[in-house]
């Protein structure tokens, strides 16, 4: 046992034994009121008839329950753990787990703090930055980190965090550019998370900087100039204050009866229009089931081997984030997938394709089996300027699964 | 027939009629010829059912397949980092079953074994250590009952009514019993000598999919009542749900619950991670945000009848049935009002309230058949009364995104369908 975990316990048992007594007294409390109305009952009935006799020899043996109940609960409340008895508190330690080595805390011990720690040494600049984001962050953030679709804005936005539709940015509003290293790093890119080094690292936040206007373009963050940047939103942000501005108001005896004056809708959720439509989920989520079962059905008839539908089911989900095939798949970050195979290169309606694809389609290029495998395991180097960020299936097993799924479910 | 026979007798079709309405309310409703389903010979009654070696583990039964999680597609960018909502106002009592539990995830919903799966507890301790899930196993465990809910539960509802029904407006909640570990139990095995001081310390918290999910704990709350739990409703936890090992953080919002818990340390300072900069702070309407805005307050709201929910039997006794809760404590008083917030009586709640637990009141009824407008409010054991959308609008404009715990306002009509509205 610790000592200065000590200096907690004390507190912390003084808070379960207060609310044990409290569970214990409320309970108390209540069974007394219940008593006392029983008894109110027996002094009625008794006075009123004979009839009444029996029901008063009931209320007799309620209260004679409700007095026992009354006494056990004392006894829990005696306990100090009201309805779950605390863990017993060890003197000693019990000596469970492992000591942690060097090397696997140096893996996992990846956080940075505001003032810099954590930082590994390295530096990267605004031009190799851009090149990275390009490739890696794009896709969702926009080639200017000015975002895409629903995906995070990462530039701009200031000076509009009190207008009515404010732009929280990692320039307008983040308050530490250790965030941004930290939680790029960590997880970032999606769907690859942890594949960045620290120069790369160093080298995207350079560039969401310069894209916020906070550096100039010949600027080089390393984890030694980190901390002479500053954001410009650092006193943004003040501790929760609830407890003074909010609580002291609303601890108050509510209003029961004459409370308004009068009441009048002032907005109706159905103007807006914006609830999905629940029949018509639980509709889409059965014919979705049906379709896997006819599918895997399909596949049972050696069409395509069911196991792989299903591995590749589990591999699709690296392509997910940017990719939909199956009934009312529609263009995302990429272009639906139905009727991939056999599909013209670049030629599904309303998604905005690289040149390379397009010049592949007008060629007359389709997707075979044989180009995908290529496609999919270098995406850059098959399709050099392909939009696609994303570096490749790491399983060449996967590879052949993800085709299978997408042709299984993805039949127009 | 005379003149006086003739009104008499309209006058005695009138007052039959009202009755014959009155019965329908009041009483079960005459049957005019025998219901076939009592007299004819049905199916089941006949025929075999299903026997014991059919449903290792089951599923609600066919008839229930819209008692599901649903998500709003345009709320987020993908599905993979996106949440979805609990149907609350199909359920009752207070325990979430953990199939239909809303999911929150950064980077999707991982699989990681029991075996793969590794603790670490490091930084500020005397001996940084590695557990296994075997040995969590061995540690003293203990059981409660606890809300888990999202700081953007009903996020979408600031700027006015929005979304038509309970599981959109307020069900990114859950409600479960916890078995695991004292996160101090933990603690103690590391040793907190190294840390000194604690009232200035925190303890960080980190998840092991993609995103890896970080939150910074003030020490006080991590040996309090934070437990670290391994089964929900006396079974593993779901994958969705963190499976094999979660954090539960007690009333404090459900971004804390650090999901597939992966890492410990003991710090100096808060992380500043982003998911407790650049989310979960609430921008106020001057510009200025709150931040480290924890603890979740007193809230309630109508889970039947709701949009989702209509009242499908006419008038007569009606079942009002809600859920309560609190990040400060136990519930202790829930309110409800049919005309709009004017006058309020007090509900009956299901059983008494457990802290930081769902609580389930009911508000018994004799619809008239004229229209509603349907609110709750809870109270808790602070005192804390549940504010109207325009005292935390004043308090805090339109863009706090987090934390709306207003009362909330369902309009349900003659028919009995409901809606979500604003009232002045």
């Amino acid at each position: 046992m610790s000592k200065s975990l000590n200096l907690f316990l004390p507190a912390i048992g003084g808070t379960a034994l207060m609310l044990g007594g409290a569970y214990g007294f409320t309970s108390r409390d209540y069974a007394e009121q219940k008593i006392e109305s029983l008894e109110i009952q027996v002094e009625q009935s008794t006075s009123t008839a004979a009839d009444a006799v029996a029901n008063s020899r009931a209320a007799e043996a309620e209260i004679e329950r409700l007095a026992a109940e009354r006494d056990e609960l004392q006894v829990i409340a005696a306990a100090g753990g009201g309805l779950t008895q605390p863990a017993p508190v060890a003197e000693t330690v019990y000596g469970l787990g492992r000591e942690a080595l060097p090397e696997e805390i140096a893996a996992w011990d990846v956080d940075v703090l505001p003032d810099g720690r954590g930082l590994p040494v390295g530096s990267g600049d605004v031009w190799t930055g851009e090149e990275l984001f390009v490739e890696q962050c794009a896709a969702c953030h926009g080639d200017f980190a000015e975002g895409s679709g629903n995906w995070p804005v990462l530039a701009g936005g200031f000076g509009t965090l009190s207008d009515e539709d404010p732009v929280k940015t990692i320039g307008s509003y983040w308050p530490y550019l250790s965030t941004s290293w930290d939680y790029i790093n960590r997880s970032m890119p999606f769907g690859n998370a942890g594949t960045l080094s620290a120069d790369e690292t160093y080298a995207i936040v350079a560039y969401i900087l310069y894209s916020n206007d906070l550096i100039d373009d010949d600027f080089v963050l390393s984890d030694e100039n980190f901390m002479d940047v500053e954001l410009p939103n650092a006193d943004g942000f003040v501790l929760d204050d609830r407890a003074d501005t909010e609580y002291t108001v609303w601890r108050t005896e509510p209003c029961m009866t004459d409370c308004k004056d009068g009441v009048e809708i002032t907005m109706h959720a159905s103007v807006v229009d914006v609830t999905p439509e629940t029949e018509g989920d639980a509709q889409a989520s059965m014919t979705e089931h049906a379709a896997g079962t006819d599918a895997a059905a399909e596949g049972a008839e050696g069409a395509i081997d069911p196991a792989l539908i299903e591995a590749g089911q589990g591999a699709f989900r690296q392509c997910s984030s940017c990719h939909e095939v199956g009934e009312n798949a529609s263009n995302r970050t990429g272009p639906e997938l139905n009727g991939l195979l056999g599909r013209t290169i670049g030629s599904v309606d309303g998604f905005r394709y690289s040149n390379v694809m397009r010049d592949a389609g007008e060629a007359g290029d389709t997707w075979t089996a044989e180009a995908l495998e290529a496609f999919l395991t270098d995406p850059r180097g098959t399709m050099s300027g392909t939009k696609m960020a994303f570096r490749g299936v790491r399983n060449p097993e996967d590879i052949a699964a993800i085709i299978a799924y997408i042709q299984s479910v993805g039949t127009e | 027939m005379d003149e006086f026979a003739k009104t008499s007798r309209r006058a005695f079709l009138r007052g039959s009629a009202a009755v014959a309405a009155g019965t329908v309310a009041g009483q079960a409703a005459a049957q005019g010829a025998p219901d076939p389903a009592i007299t004819e010979l049905q199916d089941w009654a006949s025929y075999l059912g299903v026997g014991v070696d059919e449903t290792p583990y089951g599923l609600p039964i066919k008839f229930e397949t819209d008692v599901v999680r649903r998500n709003v597609a345009w709320l987020t960018a993908s599905p993979i980092s996106s949440i979805n909502f609990t149907p609350i106002h199909a359920l009752e009592g207070t325990i979430t079953p953990q199939g239909c539990a809303f999911e929150r995830h950064h980077s999707g919903a991982i699989e990681l074994s029991k075996d793969d799966y590794r603790l670490m507890i490091n930084g500020l301790v005397d001996r940084p250590l590695v557990f296994t899930y075997a040995d969590l196993e061995r540690l003293p465990r203990e059981n409660h009952v606890y809300f888990c809910e999202c700081a953007a539960n009903t996020g979408m509802e600031w700027a006015g009514a929005q979304l038509n029904g309970a599981q959109f407006t307020h069900g990114m909640i859950h409600n479960m019993e916890y078995t695991g570990v004292p996160l101090r139990t933990l603690l103690a095995e590391a040793g907190l000598d190294a840390a000194g001081d604690l009232t200035d310390k925190w303890v960080y918290v980190e998840g092991a999919d993609a995103s890896s999910n970080g939150r910074s704990i003030p020490m006080e709350k991590a040996l309090d009542d934070v437990l670290v739990a391994f089964k929900a409703n006396g079974e593993a936890l779901r994958m969705e749900h963190g499976y094999p090992v979660r954090l539960v953080v007690p009333g404090w919002e459900g971004n804390m619950w650090i999901k597939w818990l992966r890492r410990i340390e003991i710090t100096d300072a808060a992380v500043e991670s982003r998911e407790e900069t650049s989310k979960y702070t609430d921008l106020h309407e001057d510009g200025v945000a709150r931040k480290w805005t924890w603890v979740m307050d007193a809230k309630s709201v109508i889970t039947s009848p709701s949009p989702q929910m209509p009242i499908t039997h006419g008038p007569g006794p009606l079942v009002v049935s809600g859920l309560a809760w609190s990040g400060h404590g136990k519930i202790t008083r829930v309110d409800v009002s049919i005309d709009g917030g004017v006058t309020w009586e007090t509900a009956r709640l299901g059983k008494q309230g457990d802290a930081k637990a769902l609580t389930r009141f009911y508000y018994d009824m004799d619809w008239d058949g004229s229209e509603m407008l349907m609110q709750a409010r809870a109270m808790d054991d602070t005192g804390y009364v549940q504010p109207t959308k325009d005292q935390l609008r004043e308090m805090r404009g339109e863009n706090s995104v987090y934390h709306n715990n207003c009362i909330q306002t369902w309009f349900v009509n003659e028919e009995g369908v409901a809606e979500n509205v604003e009232v002045s």
